[in-house]
Formats: structure tokens, C-alpha cells, sequence
């Protein structure tokens, strides 16, 4: 026990969870924290919205696997930070978001930059705190990093009223947690188990769908061995890619509405289908309704409530990834050693030779999909890509292969244009000497690129490719392809000069008009000490495909 | 397969601190679950609460409402009620108008009947408690509408298991 504030034992606490940087702005209410930190050995990186603090803790979290640390002051601070925490809610993404409060007194009262930060973020949120004497904080804050990091991670908030900031008390670290409503199932269930290695010893068209949980749960290995072993293809979600090495010669890429003619043909035509760490997002399954039809499907999850809620599998095992799969290959290996599948994986070949063609028949000038292999092939096998939203990410999805987990690094589930850049921002921090690309579009780019600041002040160097069509291209896609080409409010008309817009901020601005001039200028950005941003034009008329428009099933896939 | 649609009783023991039912009633209008009837209270530990939730939906969705709230971290243990071996029971107070001698001697009459009790007495009107499953309690209501029911307060239902079964902390 020792007598502190609760500043004080705040940042005390989240010394003792081993943090290392926190991303934030600064405000009123949280100023006594910010006193604190003025003298402590954790790094703050001053970010210049609060937004991009969260997607950049959310990208360190993503990047290095462990917790990140946004904070801001109370009101609008708080507020900003609600896009970049409902994206790590929807993508399992462990960050921890400290936010000041008004102080005890005042709260109810409307006072100046009150809000009601733990109600609004109570669903996007695995749980959240609201500090009431400072005495709490020590158990909060490992509470609170605990929750985040274990079971199906997700962000946390504590929420700290400016009072309880510098009120003093006696401070135990050494309280225990106690949760008596969270205890995740890590151990498969045997008898499922074995239901799954029946099926899966049965089956003649297997294949395995791995999500994002597979990398949370670092059981990559034990993916691909379990794929090796039954020799069965492996889509990925998009959450999931990098989840097994892309040149694996069973990886068949992402499934789903920018799926690859592989994954969605062989997923539809499997006859056991193991699904792990996913949760069945319509932009996974297509017409959900004709997913997979012939197939019997084994759902692992850690997250019981994802068991069900879209599909009901055949066998559902609540467990950690990593030893489920190591239990079913443990299982498999004893009953099965069949060598080969041929005809299976001849399809499976035929169908992932017709993505090289789409790449190789795009045609003359920049093209997207040759652009990502022409990244790819510059770049080390560690280095990590982030996206935007939109059609540059599905570009990056579908065509910039990643060979290793937590290299790619992309908004999942809510979707949020502008989440690359910070994210990126967040990566490299994480990993500063592998290269940190953010695949870009114009329209999500100017979402969050005042955070170039950022990238200059705290020497954070990164590289945009901004894919530049002036336009909001996946909305134009879309009114393209099933609005009759009325192109409603995409044609962004006045974007900035993105080369005088990058020097501006003292970072390196480069205009390639070839697929030469961008090799050289992406040669000259990794070797670059500072930010660089790559504008490369392409033709607003381009679609990202394949695509299944929506309502489909995976097989309807329009191609050209 | 269209899956048919009957009330189920849900008991869920919950930490007994504030914002609790605030993010188990959020979690019910996010969804789209239809509560019928919540009733919220201190249960045998006074640090936990019991809530009891009936819903109106089929098998499917009663299971997804069960691990949506488990997954709550504030919510510690949750249980289907199955209506054959639980007791279940709602509070209805029940303000009638009584006009004249023969409509509150009516009244009278059938609050007896009911085992109901006339907990308040004006001259143009009763107040009437009354205890019972939520059929009985809807029979009783129906029964009052021609006299004019002038207000109605319910507490939704509250729910035990019989005998030795339980939904309780180990």
C-alpha cells in the first residue's frame, strides 16, 4: 500500500501492464493524468484527432499483439474516440481508452464537456468503468487490461472523473481481480471434438475458413499443420488473411463478397467445412441462406454468442482457436493418413490459376490489381500493410498476398474510411523497423491525413499509396454496377494537391504517372526517414472484382 | 424451418451495481429482443441481483438472448426457466371505479374470488392487489374492464425454480 492520487496510481498501473506508449490529446479533464505522465517513462504520442488515437492503438495492438493505450479528455474527446473504439469492438481488437471526466460533483449536471461517455460506449465496448474513488483505480486498470486481452479481445474504457484524479488514497496493486460473470472456455469439448474429426476424416471436399481469431489466438501453425495434414484448402475472411501464408500452395485467399473464384467456388462446393475464429459476416457468406449447401460445418469460436447467431453449424465448439486446432490435429493424425485428394485440390488449382489471369489481363496504365503484386514483390515478407476502406482495400485484399500474421492490418467489420493512416501510425510504433504501408483512396486518406503531424512531430515514417480516382469509389462501384451509373454525391471534384499537401507537413510527396515512376518512388519511400505519400491516379472507371453483388450466393461472382 | 414462437422465462443472476440493467436492457434493444416483462431485485447475495426476463421468440432467438447475456461481463449466470417446473408470479395493483354500492360490492366479490386484497378505499374508487401467474392477473383485468379500470400497475414476473433446482451462485 502506498499513499498517491489517482493519477498518480493510474499511470502507476499501467506501467505495471507493461505500456509503453500512449496515444492521446490532452483536454481539461484529464489534465491531472497528463501532470502525471509530464514525468513518467511511458511515451505519449501527441496525435492531432482523437480518432486517429484510437485507430493507432488499435494498429499497435493489431500489429504487436498486445494491449494499446488511447486517451483523451472528457466531451468531445471521448466522443472522437467512439469511431475508433466501435472498430476495434467489431474487429476483436484489445485496446484499453482512458477518457477524463467531469469532475464527481458535476457529473448529471451537463457541465461543461460533460458526456455520458460510458453510456455510449457501453455496446461497442466488451465493458467499460467509470471510476468513483480513486482507491479503485489500481484494480480497474488491471481489470480492465484483462478483459481486453483474453477470451475474444475487444476495447475497454475507464472513464475518470477529474476528482478522482487528484484525490489521494492508500493504493493496493496487489488486489486480486475477481469476475464472476467472465470466464472464457479455452478447452474444446471432447465429445465435439471427436465429432469433428468424424466429419472431417469423412470428408472428400474439406476446407477450412480461418478469421481473425486464428491470429489472436496465434495458432497459425497449428492451422496450416492441420490443413497440411488434411490436405484441405484454406480460405481466410478478411480479418483472418495472413492467418496462413498466401503462397501456401493450400491458401486460396479471402472468401465473400470480394472473394477470390477460388475460395467462394470451393466453399460452396465443400462437404465439411471447418470454420475457425470467424463469425459469419454477411460479407463472408453471400446469400447466407445458400451458403455452403452440401456441407456439414464445424464452427470454432472462443465467443459462444458467435456460435449460432448467423449459422447454426453442425458442430459448435466453444474454445480458443489454438487448442481446438491442436486437439483436432492431435485427434486426426491418429485415425487418417490419407495422401492424397486429388481431384479436389486439381480444382482448387483451376480455379486459383483464373486470379492470375484476372491480374495478368487488366491491360495497359496503372492498374490496381498489378499495382499490389508490384507492392508486394518491393516489399520484406514482415512488412505490414494497413487499408483504408473502400476499393483500395479490397485491391489490397484480394491482390497484396501476406505471408505472415498480424501483417495486414485492415477495418473489418464497421468499415471506417480513414482507419489506415493512424492505424499505420499505430503499426509502426509497434514494429519500427519493418516497412508500414498504408494501401489508400483519396476520399478515406483526407479523412484522417492532418495525422501526417503526427507522423512528422513524433518521427513515425510510413508510406501512403493513395490509389486516386477523385472519387468515392466503391460507392461509385456500386451506383456502376446497380445504380444504373447515377453517380450520386462519389465525384469528390476538389481533392488537394497530395504531393504539396504531404510537403506541407514537412513529409515527402511523390506524383507517379507509371508503373516505373512508382517503382522508383516507392524505392526512394523505404528508405525514407519520413512519411511519404505516393499519389498515384488511376481511372475512375475501375471496379474492384471479382464481386458478388449483394444477395447472392459466393458462385455468382461477376468477373469482367 | 419457421420455428415457433412462445414466451420463455429467463433467470439471470447479475452483479447488483449501477449501469447493469442499463446494459442488459441496451443489449435487448440493440438485438432487436422483445422483452415482455423484466423485474430486477436483490437476490439471496446482496452484492448480486436476480433479474427474471420473459421474451417472446422462438428457440433459436431464446438461445441467442441466453449467450448474449452471458457474454455480458456484469451478468454471471443465466438460465432458461422451464414452465413446468418453476413458480412464477406477478404483482398487480388495480385501480377500479366504483360508482355506486352494487359496482364496489361486485368488486368486492370478485376480489375475494381472486384471493385479492382492496388495499385502498375511496368513495369513487378501490385500489385492488392481486397476485398470481400472468394468466390469472389478465383474467382478473378483464374482468374489472366493464366496471373501468382506471389505472394499472404490474411488476412483471418474478421467477424461482421448485425445489432443489436453482440458478444460483456455486
Amino acid at each position: 500500500m502506498s499513499r498517491m492520487s489517482g493519477a498518480k496510481a493510474l499511470i502507476e498501473s499501467l506501467r505495471k501492464e507493461n505500456v509503453e506508449f500512449i496515444f492521446g490529446i490532452p483536454g481539461g479533464a484529464i489534465l491531472p493524468v497528463y501532470d502525471v505522465l509530464y514525468d513518467s517513462d511511458i511515451k505519449h504520442i501527441l496525435m492531432r484527432h482523437e480518432q486517429c488515437a484510437a485507430h493507432a492503438a488499435d494498429g499497435y495492438a493489431r500489429a504487436s499483439g498486445k494491449v494499446g493505450v488511447c486517451m483523451s479528455t472528457s466531451g468531445p474527446g471521448a466522443t472522437n474516440l467512439v469511431t475508433g473504439i466501435a472498430n476495434a469492438y467489431m474487429d476483436s481488437s484489445p485496446i484499453v481508452a482512458i477518457t477524463g471526466q467531469v469532475p464527481r460533483p458535476f457529473i448529471g449536471k451537463d457541465a461543461f464537456q460533460e458526456t455520458d461517455i460510458v453510456g455510449i460506449t457501453t455496446p461497442i465496448t466488451k465493458c467499460n468503468f467509470q471510476v468513483r474513488n480513486a482507491a479503485e483505480i489500481p484494480k480497474i486498470v488491471k481489470t480492465a487490461f484483462y478483459i481486453a486481452s483474453t477470451g475474444r479481445p475487444g476495447p475497454v474504457l475507464i472513464d475518470l472523473p477529474r476528482d478522482a484524479q487528484t484525490e489521494e488514497d492508500e493504493m493496493n496493486f496487489d488486489e486480486k481481480i475477481e469476475l464472476r460473470g467472465y470466464r472464457p472456455t479455452y478447452d474444446p469439448h471432447p465429445l465435439q471434438l471427436e465429432k469433428a474429426v468424424q466429419l472431417l476424416i469423412q470428408a472428400e471436399r474439406p476446407i477450412i475458413i480461418a478469421g481473425g481469431g486464428v491470429k489472436a489466438s496465434n495458432a497459425c501453425s497449428e492451422l496450416a499443420a492441420l490443413a497440411e495434414t488434411l490436405l484441405a484448402p484454406v480460405a481466410t475472411t478478411l480479418m483472418g488473411k495472413g492467418a496462413i501464408p498466401e503462397d501456401h500452395p493450400l491458401s486460396v485467399g479471402m472468401l465473400g463478397m470480394h472473394g477470390t473464384v477460388a475460395a467462394n467456388h470451393l466453399v460452396q462446393d465443400a462437404d465439411v467445412l471447418l470454420a475457425v475464429g470467424m463469425r459469419f459476416s454477411d460479407r463472408s457468406t453471400g446469400n447466407i441462406k445458400a451458403f455452403c449447401p452440401d456441407g456439414k460445418i464445424i464452427h470454432i469460436d472462443i465467443d459462444s454468442s458467435e456460435i449460432g447467431k448467423n449459422i447454426k453449424p453442425h458442430v459448435p465448439i466453444v474454445a480458443d482457436a489454438k487448442r481446438a486446432l491442436q486437439s483436432i490435429h492431435n485427434r486426426l493424425i491418429q485415425k487418417f493418413n490419407r495422401k492424397e485428394r486429388s481431384t479436389w485440390l486439381n480444382r482448387m488449382q483451376t480455379l486459383k490459376n483464373i486470379h492470375e489471369e484476372i491480374i495478368k489481363s487488366a491491360g495497359d496504365g496503372i492498374k490496381p490489381p498489378a499495382l499490389m503484386v508490384e507492392i508486394r514483390k518491393m516489399l520484406p515478407n514482415n512488412a505490414i500493410i494497413t487499408t483504408e476502406v473502400g476499393q483500395n482495400q479490397m485491391w489490397a485484399a484480394l491482390y497484396l498476398k501476406a505471408y505472415k500474421p498480424r501483417t495486414f492490418i485492415s477495418s473489418g467489420g464497421l468499415g471506417t474510411m480513414g482507419f489506415g493512416f493512424p492505424a499505420a501510425l499505430g503499426a509502426k510504433v509497434a514494429c519500427p523497423e519493418v516497412p508500414v504501408v498504408d494501401i489508400a483512396g483519396d476520399g478515406s486518406f483526407l479523412m484522417t491525413e492532418q495525422d501526417l503531424a503526427s507522423s512528422i512531430a513524433w518521427k513515425i515514417p510510413v508510406i501512403v499509396v493513395i490509389l486516386n480516382n477523385s472519387m468515392l469509389g466503391m460507392v461509385a462501384q456500386w451506383q456502376r454496377l446497380f445504380y444504373n451509373r447515377r453517380y450520386s454525391a462519389v465525384d469528390l471534384k476538389r481533392i488537394p494537391d497530395f504531393v504539396k499537401l504531404a510537403e506541407s507537413y514537412g513529409a515527402q510527396g511523390l506524383r507517379v504517372q507509371s508503373i516505373e515512376e512508382f517503382r522508383e518512388a516507392f524505392k526512394e519511400a523505404i528508405n525514407s526517414d519520413v512519411t511519404t505519400v505516393i499519389d498515384v491516379p488511376i481511372s475512375p472507371e475501375e471496379n474492384v472484382l471479382p464481386m458478388v453483388p449483394p444477395g447472392n450466393t459466393l458462385k455468382d461472382l461477376i468477373l469482367s | 424451418m419457421e420455428m415457433k414462437e412462445r414466451i420463455y422465462m429467463i433467470s439471470a443472476i447479475v452483479e447488483h451495481k449501477p449501469g447493469v440493467l442499463y446494459s442488459v436492457s441496451n443489449m435487448f434493444r440493440r438485438r432487436g429482443f422483445n422483452i415482455e416483462s423484466i423485474s430486477v431485485g436483490e437476490s439471496e447475495q446482496s452484492d448480486l441481483a436476480r433479474m427474471t426476463i420473459t421474451i417472446k421468440g422462438d428457440e433459436a432467438t431464446v438461445e441467442q438472448v441466453v449467450k448474449q447475456l452471458k457474454k455480458l461481463i456484469s451478468v454471471v449466470k443465466v438460465s432458461i426457466l422451464d414452465s413446468e417446473n418453476t413458480v412464477a408470479r406477478e404483482l398487480a395493483l388495480i385501480k377500479v371505479s366504483t360508482p355506486d354500492a352494487r359496482v364496489r360490492s361486485d368488486v368486492i366479490n370478485y376480489t375475494e374470488i381472486f384471493k385479492g386484497h382492496i388495499v385502498d378505499v375511496a368513495h369513487e374508487s378501490l385500489i385492488i392487489e392481486i397476485t398470481g401467474d400472468t394468466d390469472k392477473i389478465n383474467a382478473f383485468i378483464e374482468l374489472m374492464k366493464p366496471f373501468g379500470v382506471r389505472e394499472i400497475a404490474r411488476t412483471g414476473i418474478a421467477a424461482l425454480q421448485r425445489g432443489m433446482r436453482s440458478v444460483k451462485m456455486e
